[in-house]
């Protein structure tokens, strides 16, 4: 099979010996006695890539095309959005939790605050901390590659984000403030008077988004081809750690996903400028008929929720591998049932495109799709719960370090778990009749795609700090951190269902006195404390991180004994072209903790099986 | 182990939250008590997998905190187990699902005898409009809208002249009797919806969508807009009323027919020029030679 490949491709492979017919996979593996090629990996097929080293500064730490250093880019203009996005958050339950405290809190800010923070946490916050910041800084150090297969691009990628950030943020100081169409933009409301922000503001939106999805596509196309082209020898596809799996998959997703964002922006941008009807029907306004006719509203909102279920999506799968990774390391056992997680992985991936009008139920579209939306939502329920319970049976007979990493796992349980349950309840067709454009659903999808996706942040980020900085984080601030986090969140988001239930809609800017309704009021003074101090208590982090960079120790190669390859570079931090003269040959999946037999409780992935010949490790 | 100790208080709180919450559903004012069961369905088999999941995840931790040289268990797959967990969880799921379907074709098929509201929203407020003796509402459309015509019904179409018009943002409604709420908006998106009939549904331009209950408490409620629709959304509120047979037949006799809006504005008009004609008669001249 070797043999033709090399025949066809032209390419010579770099080591001279016979290329054998089986794969590695064959002959690999412990236990089933020795031979004395037993060792062997297929040779590569491609030559090494060559590596554009930095002459400058800039070319160092501005347009740099290692992708470290542009996952740290994202992570960072993505971490500054994030504040902006919890900052907008804490004025609006400064007005929900005590209307009229803040005088400059009109209805208009109030629904540009809603709008922005919507629009900034899920798409210029999640997306780009997952994928461009954590995607490019790991995916070449996982798969075992020097860098990302197209280092320029990338580099195009991460300034086409920058400039989609420069142009959101500048919305706030056009006339007419930001958009306040809320952060699903539905049409016709959003580009008519009547709505904050409806010229400029919105404008800004759009162009903004657009770029977004342009610099994606550049960074996506990246990440996939990495991916498969360029992982080293013997990391085949099912060696590799979970974090790649749930980065490839949204990024496939994203692909697949973003083209309806951007065509639908590029429409609803024609509608606002040159009058077109796409999405809008005819309409009374002011004793007027507006110039429109013919378009659907509901049009739109199937593009968009096209790409927006996905995107849910997008963020949670990175959130689902990395927190594999981080559980089994630190419960030092083998992730449970690691082909099953991939197939869940993938699975929800595929089912996440056709699941996308149960966020359109009570839409006014044909009533007759709930009962397509409706099961194939619930479907998607069994592979997510099946990598819940693989979670907790990583744990189970394992032999779990309760560290900071580990709490901030164990919180994304706990709120991914609530916030899934909830997803039954808004999946249901007919139960998310009463409950949909309530606080149920403001406070399900926070804690699901909020809160449980911050936590797998939170604990990637205490895990990679070492390898990222050179230098372990303080665990005893990390705690702090973690409590006050992880309590206060889960305060904020349990109870807020309850205002659901009650039937306080969403988008409200101010309650009035509804008997019903201010019955919450007291429960809306605690949400919007509770709010005030999770966002304070991030502070525990940045001065965790300066004291860390001033006096923290060292951290050694491999801290915390992890298996997969990043930890295995040849300096630390891993410099441009990340494993020096030889690229990691890889023997095994990631997963090979307490292996019967062995002699430390972790097995690297390159570890040769003659080296562990004696113990009982299953072929993997 | 603290850790442990501190999650399961959180799980204990969370199921304590429930049980005793002062914020709880309204009490419900319509037939959709079937809502309300499947959601409590949803709390028994959903609430008991996030207790079991947690408290399971509660017990490794005070069972396999990190003991150097603990002997861990090293077995990738477990199939028998994965096979089962997979069919309890699809089990599950299909007990969820299924009186989900049920009463969503329910919802969807709106019986005969319904009455018809045509419910109109704009920015930002309702008017109602309900069918004469014929039983049937006259058709609409949104350029018809002026001050004479506020609904913009077809002057040709006979079923519209007797349709009752209540140009308010409140209504009443028969108890016991189901109606079918026809939504239209003459502007941007809105959603009519009172809490305690469960139900509601988007108000979209361009189209009529629909959803129906069945009120079966005598009371008022508060009608909320339930889809965003620009700056005035949280004030765009309304009311319903549902009376007894006897007085919802008094209010609806007392309500004026799109008849009696044409004749009204007929006579306003008619005495209008009568007085401009009187005044001064030259000037208005052209009005008269167009009719």
């Amino acid at each position: 099979m070797s043999d033709e490949y090399e025949n066809k491709s032209g390419y010579q492979a770099q080591s001279s010996e016979t290329i054998h017919a089986q794969s590695s996979e064959a002959i690999t593996g412990g236990g089933s006695g020795i031979t004395p090629d037993m060792d062997y990996v297929r040779p590569a097929e491609l030559p090494e890539q060559d590596l554009y080293h930095p002459h400058s500064f800039i070319e160092k730490w501005v347009f740099c095309q290692d992708a470290k250093v542009i996952g740290v880019q994202y992570f960072l203009t993505a971490v500054f959005t994030g504040v902006v996005g919890l900052i907008l958050s804490w004025l609006m339950r400064l007005q929900l939790g005590f209307p009229g405290l803040a005088g400059f809190i009109t209805a208009e800010h109030y629904y540009q605050f809603v709008t922005m923070h919507g629009m900034i946490m899920v798409v210029y916050f999640l997306t780009a901390l997952f994928l461009g910041g954590f995607g490019n800084y790991l995916i070449p150090l996982m798969v075992g590659a020097r860098d990302m297969v197209f280092p320029y691009v990338n580099m195009l990628s991460f300034w086409m984000f920058f400039v989609a950030v420069v142009v959101l943020m500048a919305s706030f100081f056009v006339p007419g403030g930001p958009t306040g169409a809320g952060w699903t933009l539905y049409p016709p409301q959003t580009i008519l008077e009547g709505t904050p922000g409806h010229g400029w503001g919105i404008l800004l939106m759009l162009i903004s988004l657009s770029l977004f999805v342009i610099g994606f596509t550049m960074g996506g196309l990246n990440y996939m081809i990495t991916i498969l082209q360029a992982r080293t020898r013997g990391m085949t596809l099912m060696r590799m750690p979970l974090t790649v799996w749930g980065i490839f998959t949204a990024t496939v997703l994203a692909m697949l996903a973003f083209p309806a964002l951007l065509v639908s922006s590029i429409m609803m941008t024609l509608d606002k400028l040159l009058g077109t009807s796409f999405f809008m029907p005819t309409i009374l306004k002011a004793g007027e008929v507006l110039e429109y006719g013919g378009g659907s509203p509901i049009l739109f909102q199937h593009l968009f929720w096209f790409f927006g279920h996905p995107e849910v999506y997008i963020v949670a799968l990175p959130a689902f591998g990395i927190v594999s990774d981080l559980i089994s390391v630190h419960a030092r056992k083998n992730i449970f049932g690691y082909r099953m997680m991939v197939w869940a992985i993938v699975g929800i991936g595929a089912l996440s495109f056709f699941v996308w009008a149960h966020h359109m139920y009570v839409s006014g579209m044909n009533p007759w799709f709930g009962f397509f939306f409706a099961s194939t939502t619930l479907i998607i329920a069994v592979p997510t719960a099946m990598k819940v319970y693989n979670w907790i049976l990583t744990l189970w007979r394992g032999n779990i370090r309760i560290n900071t990493v580990m709490l901030w796992c164990l919180g994304f349980i706990v709120t991914f778990v609530n916030g899934g349950i909830t997803g039954i309840f808004l999946g249901n067709v007919s139960v998310d009749v009463p409950l949909s454009d309530t606080y149920f659903v403001v406070a399900h999808f926070h804690m699901v795609m909020g809160i449980a996706p911050l936590m797998v942040i939170m604990g990637a980020i205490y895990h990679w700090f070492p390898l990222v900085a050179g230098k372990m984080l303080d665990e005893k601030l990390g705690k702090w951190h973690f409590w006050i986090t992880f309590l206060g969140a889960y305060s904020i988001y349990f109870p807020m269902h309850y205002l659901g239930f009650i039937g306080v809609p969403r988008r409200y800017y101010e309650m009035y006195d509804s008997p019903y309704m201010t019955s919450g009021v007291g429960l809306n003074e605690f949400i919007s404390t509770a709010a005030f101090i999770v966002g304070a208590a991030q502070l525990f982090l940045v001065f965790n991180i300066i004291k860390t960079m001033k006096t923290g120790k060292k951290a050694e190669q491999n801290p915390w004994k992890a298996n997969s390859l990043e930890w295995y570079t040849s300096t630390v931090p891993p410099e441009h072209g990340n494993f020096g003269d030889r690229l990691p040959v890889v023997h095994r999946w990631p997963y090979d903790y307490n292996v019967p037999g062995a002699e430390q409780d972790y097995l690297p992935q390159t570890a040769a099986p003659s080296e562990v010949a004696h113990t009982e490790v299953e072929k993997t | 182990m603290h850790v442990g100790i501190i999650f399961f208080l959180i799980i204990l709180g969370s199921v304590l939250f429930h049980i005793f919450t002062p914020w709880y559903w309204t009490d419900i004012a319509s037939n959709w008590q079937g809502m309300d069961d499947t959601i409590t369905l949803t709390f028994w088999i959903g609430g008991g997998v996030f207790v079991a999941v947690c408290l399971f995840m509660i017990y490794c931790l005070f069972r396999y905190s990190y003991k150097e040289g603990r002997k861990v268990e090293y077995k990738p797959e477990d199939k028998k187990l994965e096979k089962i967990l997979t069919w309890a969880t699809t089990l599950g799921i299909a007990a969820l699902l299924a009186p989900g379907l049920i009463i969503w074709n329910q919802y969807v098929n709106v019986p005969k005898n319904a009455l018809e509201v045509d419910v109109m929203a704009w920015q930002w407020g309702w008017q109602y409009r309900l069918p004469g003796e014929d039983g049937k509402l006259g058709t609409t459309k949104v350029t018809n809208i002026n001050d004479e015509n506020p609904f913009g019904i077809n002057i040709d179409d006979p079923y519209g002249r007797d349709d009752i018009l209540v140009q308010s943002d409140y209504i009443n409604l028969e108890n016991n009797k189901p109606v079918k709420i026809l939504l239209r908006s003459i502007d941007v998106l809105h959603n009519w919806y009172v809490p305690q009939f469960r139900s509601k549904m988007d108000a979209v331009p361009g189209i009529v969508t629909f959803y129906w209950f069945e009120p079966n408490k005598i009371g008022e409620y508060e009608v909320l807009c339930a889809e965003y629709c620009g700056v005035g959304h949280y004030a765009m509120r309304g009311g319903v009323e549902v009376q007894s047979t006897e007085d919802y037949s008094k209010w609806l006799s007392e309500q004026e027919t799109f008849q009696d809006l044409i004749a009204k504005k007929e006579k306003l008009e008619f005495e209008s020029k009568k007085l401009a004609k009187n005044s001064n008669l030259n000037l208005n001249r052209n009005i008269y030679t167009e009719e």
